[in-house]
């Protein structure tokens, strides 16, 4: 068993944390105050094309695995971006798969190169106002009529869709009541993102500003047969296929995160004398960041043996949802430990502790909530009845 | 032209360093290691000279232990076409790095030879030097700007007080200065490349060079801590504390 990066996975990390050195603390505190989204990060990591890191390079990407996904995102998360600079491109990481899957080669070739090159966004439209995570009630419906689908409903927490161009987004082309499996019937598209029929609202929230999240609502849009990804009504296996690698990716960024707020914690605990000594030299300071530590560098290996079932086509089910779990409650952890470790200054937005805070509540609760994990553990690993 | 660039692993520029208790040295277990900085220009710079067709081959070389694979790894994807490690775990001083150096131009035949003006760990400063003089070859220190002309280099270089044009032969040995360039990240692609690219390696031995050191370490020990300063009222004491406690005046 090797612990190491490999040299290419080494380089990786490197690479990344140089471009993100360019985007220092003060345009994520000014991204935080004003909002906007970072469409510099964007196109300096699709200029050196990290967008195609798990793209096959059939069709331009770099073929890796979710692994080297995860170094990635880590990287950028840690490097003070956050919340805010991982989920600028998280979407396109890794959305796409099921396109990479399913799709034929005629909209591989369509749709992925404008992606990798950071030419298109792509969001995921798949979460409704009145269904949460119950997805296969989903009431977004899209009827066939002349060679083409017409979309209406409505979708929620839809993140980046007021800059994509694209959407992947599920809806229902057979009613539930007509099909065997409730899981039927559910059908996916990659289409255009037409603002003349699609109504984009902003939703204001907690933290990570200059990443929009919204409601959608759809009104007739119309979308050509070609855009649907394989076969009608296999939509919600099409989804699947993508969540547990998401799951990964968004574990990693909460490492990172953790890690940066733990680090901050750490310098200023050192630098900050008190009664003529260091608070750091206090144990009771000390003891928190070291168990923070602990807790981060266990969840980072937890996400790295995640992607590697994942990679090696291992199921991953059971690793992903414990990695995202164990990676959001450490980050957590340690973005809480670093603002109470910078006591008053920690409530200060210029010592950049307190934006970490509301930002790592993002992979906390998404895409899914911590206490469904645990069920999800019980009924599936532990053999427990399920509670859902 | 080929062009020889020496890189060399050194402790990260990041890195707050450790003198070891027994003063021998610093601590070097669990720290991060990086390309020079230097090396890394001279990289860029030897990377430019081929895509502005002046360069046909850029062959980076290292010297150190199984891990300076790595260093040519990253030299590899920010463009260079192929490496030599010459494999030693062996301190090497300056002037076996210099010898092992000349071998390789032996072999190589460059048409320059691109090295960092300084390694960040020793701050020796004269590897570029001794090489030029056992390669009989001319040499332009501290380089700021350089321009290939034929069979001649111009090269602009930093000197006290200002910059100095020199003109050279090629054949020559290049050592970088700070301004020189901005040295680019790798991208996906040339990290993906960099994979199939040869390193080739050799050991001092098998190049029949002698590395044993001249120099000896006697200690390493830590710069002494800066104490904390004084303020002074106003300037006639700040006059008499200069007179009778610093001694200055």
């Amino acid at each position: 068993m090797d612990f190491g990066l490999s040299d290419e996975q080494r380089s990786i990390q490197e690479a990344v944390a140089k471009i993100c050195a360019r985007f220092g603390d003060d345009y994520w505190l000014e991204r935080d105050r004003e909002g906007g989204f970072p469409h510099e990060l964007h196109q300096a990591l699709a200029a050196d094309g990290w967008l195609g890191v798990c793209i096959p390079t059939e069709y331009g990407g770099a073929g890796l695995g979710i692994t080297e996904a995860a170094i990635m995102m880590q990287a950028i998360s840690e490097s003070g971006a956050g919340m805010t600079g991982a989920s600028a491109v998280h979407m396109n990481i890794f959305g796409l798969n099921p396109v990479v899957v399913f799709g034929t080669d005629e909209q591989k070739r369509r749709m992925l190169p404008p992606l990798i090159a950071g030419k298109e966004k792509a969001c995921f439209a798949v979460t409704e106002p009145n269904t949460g995570l119950d997805t296969t009630k989903l009431k977004t419906r899209a009827v066939l009529k002349d060679g083409r689908y017409v979309l209406n409903g409505a979708k929620v927490w839809i993140s980046t869709a007021q800059v994509a161009e694209k959407m992947l987004i599920l809806a229902r082309t057979t009613p539930i009541e007509d099909v065997k499996k409730k899981t039927d019937g559910l059908s996916l598209f990659y289409t255009d993102l037409d603002r003349t029929k699609v109504e984009v609202r902003e939703i204001e929230k907690m933290g990570r500003k200059a990443v929009d999240s919204n409601q959608l609502f759809i009104d007739g849009l119309e979308v050509p047969v070609e855009d649907r990804i394989g076969e009608e009504g296999k939509g919600f296996q099409y989804i699947l296929h993508g969540m547990n690698p998401e799951r990964i990716l968004i574990a990693a960024e909460a490492v990172g995160l953790g890690m940066v707020a733990l680090r901050r914690a750490a310098a200023y605990a050192k630098e900050r004398v008190v009664f003529g000594r260091p608070i750091g030299q206090n144990q009771g300071v000390q003891h928190p960041l070291a168990k923070n530590w602990m807790e981060l560098e266990a969840a980072r290996l937890m996400v790295m043996s995640a992607a590697w079932h994942y990679d090696t086509g291992r199921p991953s089910g059971a690793a992903a949802n414990a990695a995202k779990y164990l990676a959001a409650e450490a980050g957590f952890a340690a973005c809480q430990t670093a603002v109470m470790t910078h006591g008053g200054f920690g409530y200060a937005k210029e010592y950049h502790v307190e934006r970490y805070l509301r930002e790592v509540m993002v992979p906390r609760i998404a895409p899914i909530s911590p206490q469904l994990i645990l069920c999800f553990i019980a009924e599936q690993v532990l053999g427990l009845p399920k509670s859902y | 032209m080929k062009v020889l660039v020496a890189v060399k692993r050194v402790v990260d520029y990041n890195v707050k360093v450790r003198v070891k208790a027994d003063g021998t040295g610093v601590d070097l277990a669990n720290v991060k290691m990086s390309m020079n900085p230097f090396d890394e220009i001279g990289v860029e710079e030897a990377v430019r000279l081929k895509e502005a067709g002046k360069a046909t081959e850029v062959i980076v070389v290292s010297i150190g232990p199984a891990q300076a694979q790595e260093t040519l790894r990253t030299a590899l994807a920010m463009g260079a076409d192929r490496g030599i490690l010459i494999k030693t775990d062996a301190e090497v001083q300056p002037l076996a790095v210099a010898k092992l150096l000349k071998a390789v131009c032996d072999a190589e035949q460059p048409g320059l030879v691109i090295t960092g003006k300084q390694a960040i760990d020793d701050d020796s400063n004269q590897t570029g030097q001794m090489l030029a003089a056992l390669w009989g070859r001319p040499q332009a220190t501290f380089a700021n700007k350089l321009f290939i002309e034929g069979d001649k280099a111009k090269v602009v270089r930093e000197i006290d007080g200002g910059l100095q044009t020199v003109e050279i032969d090629l054949p020559a040995v290049l050592t970088t200065d700070l301004r020189l360039n901005e040295p680019r990240y790798a991208s996906l692609p040339n990290i993906m490349k960099a994979k199939k690219k040869p390193i080739d390696e050799k050991t001092p031995e098998s190049l029949g060079v002698d590395i044993a050191s001249r120099l000896k370490v006697l200690k390493v020990a830590e710069p002494p801590k800066r104490v904390a300063g004084v303020k002074v009222p106003d300037v006639a004491t700040l006059v008499q504390k200069l007179k009778t406690e610093a001694g200055v005046i």
